[in-house]
């Protein structure tokens, strides 16, 4: 049993590997052997040493759009959360916010960002979470408010054959089917998140996180460097995918998918 | 106020409006349901059984007559949990484990966690389930599922158990076990039990009383009272046994003596 559970994650684990190693080795090559000028795309070998010498450069560039795209994830999946609840009970404020929320929805939230340079000055992050929490904003009331709603005849029915106030049976049945839902709305939420808190940066503020890093280091010619930042930028993506994701699963717990 | 009915129905009816039409689904039922009894209530689909089964739980109102549950209103019945109730799908809640199904309705109604584990061990042995405590609803079949929601309708210990088609989903064979099982748990708890079914062996095996009722509009037809002996000692043995199949026989007559002219009814659960 555990041998082939075992040989399972091998199964899983090992093709890809192979798969992105081979990929890298032929980049290598190619770009060796072809002679790719550096600007046009470097070797995965000079970028791996920019990321070698600079390690702490990037951990910190890291830190910085990380922590922008986690202040605005919790703060928009906050703020989703209880407005979905709120519109869950009150129809007539789900009706006037299904329209804002349509807009929310569309609009390009990192086109704002530099309107929002100029109200909290250049030198904030505040901008960057801002954007951050927007597009988090979204996902994560849709998903709420349609898990809120999906509360089973059955389920209802029985919590009036027990008579339970209106606040146990949400407590009891209606949080908890719920759940489910919301979580799957932060994890398509935080890929938004790390996104938008990345981008938000190209468009100004201070020059900390990793997207400021990779325009500069590519208007630099640093071209190796630019591209470290973007591995950095993936591990960040990756993080918040694969944490959302392990809360999505444990709050799943005992269902059926 | 008197205590002498588990349930007492006086002429009720209820009439459901869909659009231009209106569907009688009850006429004039009357019925009275004596502490400690079994009694099935059986008929075609549509005959109003199952609306007949949510009136005496409150979970419907009928448009005339009285539904009283031991002397008082049935929504009081209910606001007092006077009844424990099981219907045709489990109902289970997903996210919660055998025992701490089984601890809802005495969570909501906050009995103090000592007695509330020591309760969900009693109901767990009861229904055979001992080993399943920790195990999510998904893990479990059809028949197992059933029996939780079961133990969940008697957590409370109520004087009245209201069951709708509560085997309806299972093989014959976990539905013959079944109801050997109930029969014993309705002997063990001296509890009145309203059964809604549409299986005539199965009204049979498990009632003291069963109510044939007929559909559009829904009517009791006749009551036949059955004679099969203390429900301790009904077990496999009593389904092969002359008595119950005279009484299978009494019961489809009464419920095929309208004639051949029985309509296709409608689903009105």
């Amino acid at each position: 049993m555990r041998s082939s559970r075992l040989s399972a994650v091998w199964r899983a684990v090992v093709p890809p590997v192979v798969f992105g190693v081979l990929l890298i080795a032929a980049w290598q090559a190619f770009v060796v052997g072809a002679q790719i000028k550096p600007f046009l795309l470097p070797a995965p070998s000079a970028i791996w040493q920019m990321i070698h010498q600079n390690p702490g450069l990037i951990w910190r560039a890291s830190l910085v759009t990380g922590g922008n795209a986690l202040v605005g994830l919790i703060a928009g999946a906050l703020v989703a959360v209880v407005l979905a609840a709120v519109a869950a009970a009150v129809r007539v404020i789900d009706h006037l916010s299904a329209p804002i929320v349509a807009a929310i929805a569309v609009l390009p939230i990192v086109a704002v960002a530099p309107v929002l340079y100029t109200m909290f000055g250049a030198g904030s992050q505040l901008p960057r979470q801002i954007v951050a929490g927007i597009a988090a904003f979204a996902p994560v009331f849709l998903n709420t408010l349609r898990g809120l709603r999906q509360v089973r005849p059955i389920h209802r029915e029985l919590m009036t054959a027990y008579a339970a106030t209106p606040w146990q049976a949400t407590r009891a049945v209606t949080l908890p089917g719920a759940l489910p839902h919301l979580f799957s709305g932060v994890n398509v939420a935080a890929s938004l998140a790390v996104i938008s808190a990345l981008v938000a940066e190209y468009f100004g503020g201070p020059q900390t996180g990793l997207g400021s890093l990779i325009t500069s280091a590519a208007a630099n010619s640093g071209y190796a460097a630019a591209w470290a930042y973007v591995v950095g930028a993936i591990i960040v993506g990756l993080v918040f995918y694969l944490a959302t994701l392990g809360l999505e699963r444990a709050v799943s717990r005992g269902r059926v998918a | 106020m008197s205590d002498a009915h588990a349930v007492q129905i006086d002429a009720v009816s209820r009439v459901f409006a869909s659009g231009r039409r209106t569907v009688t689904a009850l006429d004039d039922v009357s019925l009275t349901v004596a502490p400690g009894e079994f009694v099935s209530l059986i008929g075609p689909s549509g005959c109003g059984k199952s609306t007949l089964l949510r009136l005496v739980a409150d979970l419907d109102a009928p448009s005339a007559g009285t539904v009283s549950v031991f002397g008082k209103t049935a929504k009081q019945a209910r606001l007092d949990q006077d009844y424990g109730i099981a219907f045709q799908q489990a109902g289970l809640l997903p996210w919660r484990t055998v025992a701490a199904n089984i601890a809802l309705p005495l969570e909501l109604h906050k009995a103090p966690a000592s007695a509330r584990r020591s309760r969900v061990a009693e109901l767990l042995a009861l229904v055979g389930l001992e080993d399943f405590a920790g195990h999510y609803p998904d893990q479990l079949s059809g028949g197992m599922q059933q029996r939780v929601a079961i133990a969940r309708a008697l957590a409370e210990k109520p004087r009245l158990l209201l069951m709708d088609e509560p085997f309806g989903a299972l093989d014959e064979m976990t539905r013959e076990r079944m109801q050997t099982e109930l029969v014993r748990l309705s002997a063990e708890t001296g509890a009145a039990v309203v059964f809604v079914t549409h299986s005539i062996p199965e009204a049979v095996f498990l009632s003291d009383r069963v109510v044939v009722m007929s559909p559009r509009p829904g009517r009791v037809t006749r009551v036949i009272e059955l004679a099969l002996g203390p429900a301790a000692e009904r077990g496999e043995r009593l389904r092969e046994s002359t008595d119950f199949y005279a009484a299978v026989t009494a019961v489809r007559e009464a419920l095929h003596g309208e004639g051949a002219a029985l309509p296709v009814g409608v689903e009105t659960r």
